[in-house]
């Protein structure tokens, strides 16, 4: 007996008040758009406490693994249900422990009845189906305080419900119930890693990438939206918005002194992702900046060049150590593409030594060799924006190309 | 022409020729340049890589190219040697390998490694209690061949794999040169089996290809060092045609493969029970062994010599193995290990039959056979 359905809890959710219904129903439309298309037979039902996803012989393994990724999900029971007689519900606490016995050593049964009519009260059901249990399994003990094994009971008006596992989730926000930010997604390692934090804190994500061909290669596009594909994995899909750089940066590299180049790139970086941002209704810029890691990263130059604009930059890794980003990259399967060796923009035109301590009136004084306005209208009339979700992963094969070879 | 000598080649299959021949000239890039025609070379390597694996049942990460089944064994009993050394330098192997295996210990031998050989029955297979006895401390490496070339005896594989799990720290290599297709190899998953070596050639792919399969997590240092081909395994830029087409060609092994299997046991059987009517051939296969390969023997005439007759009538079989059948090296033969005395072991020829092979042509065989028997009876009466 496989389980048919399976349980869903919120996390921080159930601390919202008033606005709870709106969280519930964003998660509900995420668990939905997630599901939708890999198993069509899933029924989503949601409620004020719990939510519920009938399987309808969809593998259950499967779809767990696929709701772990949900932000706003706490945890996930695979839930048997039967029919609402004793000898249906001891078959069942048989079944559902049976692949934990190799595992677990003691176990207790936890019987809660809501529908009171049901000829059993909940001291006999514990013991009729504990003593099933220990029967079919002679190893198995029966231990109150501190059970390696807890299989749940619920007595329903249409059924019994039972469960042993408790499964643990993403937690977080559901993706889209904090507006909408826009995050600046280089290929590094980093960027990836703020995208996902600001994502399980409810940020609808869009991904801002700047291509300067032929200086960077189209691998490293590639290697972009690949990671954006990764980070659809959390919200469904995201928005991928290329932006056209090569012209600013070869402006940059004629005119800027070399100690300023970084300062003024990424300055007209913010204010073309700022601009897209206005355009497509976001409320935030999101970065992977980590306090003190490379030149860019030092407060000095966080001030020059965040004097562009007022907008909110949010940086989630703002204290985080290296070894704690790639930790998180491992975990959301970035970090491989990520060490990628492919040139970003990032990398090109960059001076062996950058000022670690741009000076701000030297920025904007050198900056008048730009024309920054003409620049930046120019980029914004060449922007690609495409949407990229979780299986657009590119840098897999196209197997039609070969047919009929192999 | 009647061609019996597969184990020792086959005949390129039309269609894999026909896509190391497109390959060639389409995807000429070498798949770690930048450019546009180095990418496609790139996703056909990994669509070939990933045809094997999954026609195998095993991840992609775990195929390696090589250049055949000699490379294969060198690298794996030496890469391990290599990555090992530190914890042992103790190996246990078979008195039934093939060259490439045995003179790899021999390497190591001289360098100071202590290898154990385990005998055979006269069935040409070895005991598990023997191999389990064999086991020491200092032991890295267990390599055992799974199909024998010669004799095409099977090792218990099974068997040794259980005996293995209780030593989770041994690499245990098999060669299966001669076994894909042809017998059950349990490979992925939680088969105890961490490498196995194959070479293109044996199924109809082309000549100076090979692949092998490691298991994930388990270190194998590379012999061929260089420009990081392979994940930095195996360098030399890859042989791309040669490698689309073994992908082909293991894909065509794995088509109907169980009635091919039937088939070839058919032509065996046939041939098995025909050569055991005459008093004066002595078969050495053993009874339950693979479906491909009959080794026999007429008393008195020496292998070559039956291979010549045959050859003017235009049938091709070899002695034993066409890697010694030059060198006569009768010692480290399989037949010595299977207690069979020299002079009786010098008789021996092998037929190994493709799916290709039809019954027509084994009665073709047998009718050319009675012709030499005939013959040499003439000359030694």
């Amino acid at each position: 007996m496989k389980p048919t359905q399976l349980m869903i809890r919120y996390g921080e959710l159930s601390t919202k008040g008033k606005n709870i219904n709106f969280f519930i129903d964003r998660l509900g439309r995420n668990v939905k758009n997630a599901l939708e298309g890999s198993y069509p037979n899933v029924e989503i039902s949601w409620f004020r406490d719990r939510m519920y996803v009938e399987l309808n012989d969809e593998p259950s393994d499967e779809v767990v693994e696929r709701l772990q990724d949900i932000f706003g999900i706490q945890t996930i029971s695979p839930v048997l249900q039967v029919e609402k007689t004793l000898e249906a519900a001891k078959e069942g606490a048989i079944e559902i422990v049976r692949p934990f016995v190799e595992e677990a050593k003691s176990f207790k049964i936890n019987t809660k009845r809501a529908d009171h009519d049901f000829e059993y009260d909940t001291m006999e059901l514990n013991r009729s189906l504990g003593s099933a249990v220990a029967t079919t399994f002679p190893n198995f003990d029966v231990k109150m305080k501190d059970p390696d094994l807890t299989v749940r009971t619920e007595v329903r008006a249409d059924g019994i419900y039972l469960s042993v596992e408790t499964i643990q989730a993403a937690g977080g926000l559901p993706v889209g119930t904090a507006g909408k930010g826009m995050l600046m997604l280089s290929g590094g390692i980093d960027s990836p890693v703020a995208g996902y934090l600001s994502m399980k804190r409810g940020i609808d994500v869009e991904a801002v990438h700047f291509a300067s061909p032929p200086y960077t290669s189209p691998k490293a596009l590639q290697k972009a939206k690949d990671l954006t594909a990764k980070l659809a994995r959390y919200s469904g899909q995201v928005p991928f918005i290329e932006v056209p750089f090569t012209e600013i940066q070869e402006q940059i590299k004629k005119n800027i002194p070399e100690g300023y180049i970084m300062t003024v790139t990424r300055r007209m970086m913010l204010r073309l992702t700022d601009l897209i941002r206005e355009q497509r209704g976001g409320l935030a810029i999101m970065n992977g900046e980590s306090l003190g890691q490379v030149a860019s990263q030092t407060l000095e130059s966080m001030l020059a060049i965040n004097e562009v604009t007022a907008t909110p930059i949010l940086r989630p890794l703002v204290a985080m150590d290296k070894t704690e980003i790639v930790e998180i990259a491992q975990k959301i399967d970035t970090y491989e593409l990520s060490i990628l060796p492919f040139e970003d923009c990032c990398t090109i035109f960059t001076p062996p030594r950058p000022k670690t301590k741009p000076n701000l009136e030297k920025v904007i004084e050198y900056e008048k060799a730009l024309d920054v306005e003409g620049l930046i209208e120019q980029a914004m009339a060449g922007l690609k924006i495409e949407n990229i979700g979780p299986d657009s992963i590119q840098n897999q094969v196209d197997e039609e190309l070969f047919e009929g070879l192999l | 022409m009647i061609y019996f000598d597969n184990s020792a080649t086959t005949k390129i299959a039309d269609s894999v020729l026909e896509t190391y021949k497109k390959v060639s000239e389409t995807y000429f890039g070498n798949p770690s340049s930048l450019h546009h025609l180095g990418d496609l070379s790139t996703q056909l390597l990994q669509q070939s890589r990933l045809q094997i694996a999954n026609t195998l049942g095993v991840k992609a990460e775990e195929i390696y190219f090589t250049s055949g089944g000699t490379e294969g064994d060198n690298w794996v009993i030496k890469g391990t040697a290599i990555e090992k050394a530190r914890f042992g330098k103790h190996i246990i192997t078979t008195s039934v390998e093939h060259p490439a295996v045995y003179e790899s210990m021999k390497q190591l031998e001289m360098l100071g490694w202590e290898v154990t050989y385990l005998p055979v029955n006269q069935e040409g297979v070895i005991a598990v209690e023997d191999l389990k006895n064999a086991i020491r401390e200092d032991t890295v490496l267990v390599s055992i061949i799974a199909v024998n070339n010669e004799v095409g005896s099977l090792q218990p594989l099974e068997e040794i794999c259980a005996l293995l799990k209780n030593y989770p720290n041994i690499h245990f290599h098999v060669d299966a040169v001669q076994a894909l297709g042809l017998i059950d190899l349990p490979l992925g998953g939680n088969s105890r089996i961490d490498f196995a070596v194959f070479s293109g050639h044996k199924f109809k792919a082309p000549r100076g290809i090979g692949f092998i399969y490691a298991k994930e997590g388990r270190q194998l240092a590379p012999l061929l060092t260089g420009g990081g081909q392979e994940k930095n395994k195996r360098s030399g830029t890859e042989n791309l045609p040669a490698i689309a087409a073994m992908s082909r060609a293991v894909r065509l092994v794995f088509e109907e493969v169980d009635q091919k299997k039937s088939h070839l046991r058919n032509l065996q059987k046939k041939l098995r029970a025909y050569l055991e009517t005459k008093e004066k051939v002595t078969i050495f296969s053993p009874k339950d062994h693979a479906p491909h390969i009959l080794c026999f023997g007429i008393d008195g005439v020496r292998g070559e010599v039956t291979v010549h007759a045959l050859e003017e009538k235009d049938i091709y079989i070899s002695t034993t193995s066409a890697c010694s059948s030059r060198a006569l090296d009768v010692d480290s033969s399989t037949l010595h290990a299977m207690g069979v005395p020299k002079n009786v072991a010098e008789t021996a020829n092998r037929v190994s039959f493709s799916a290709e092979n039809t019954e027509e042509e084994v009665e073709k065989f047998m009718e050319k056979f009675d012709e030499i028997l005939h013959q040499f009876e003439v000359i030694n009466s």
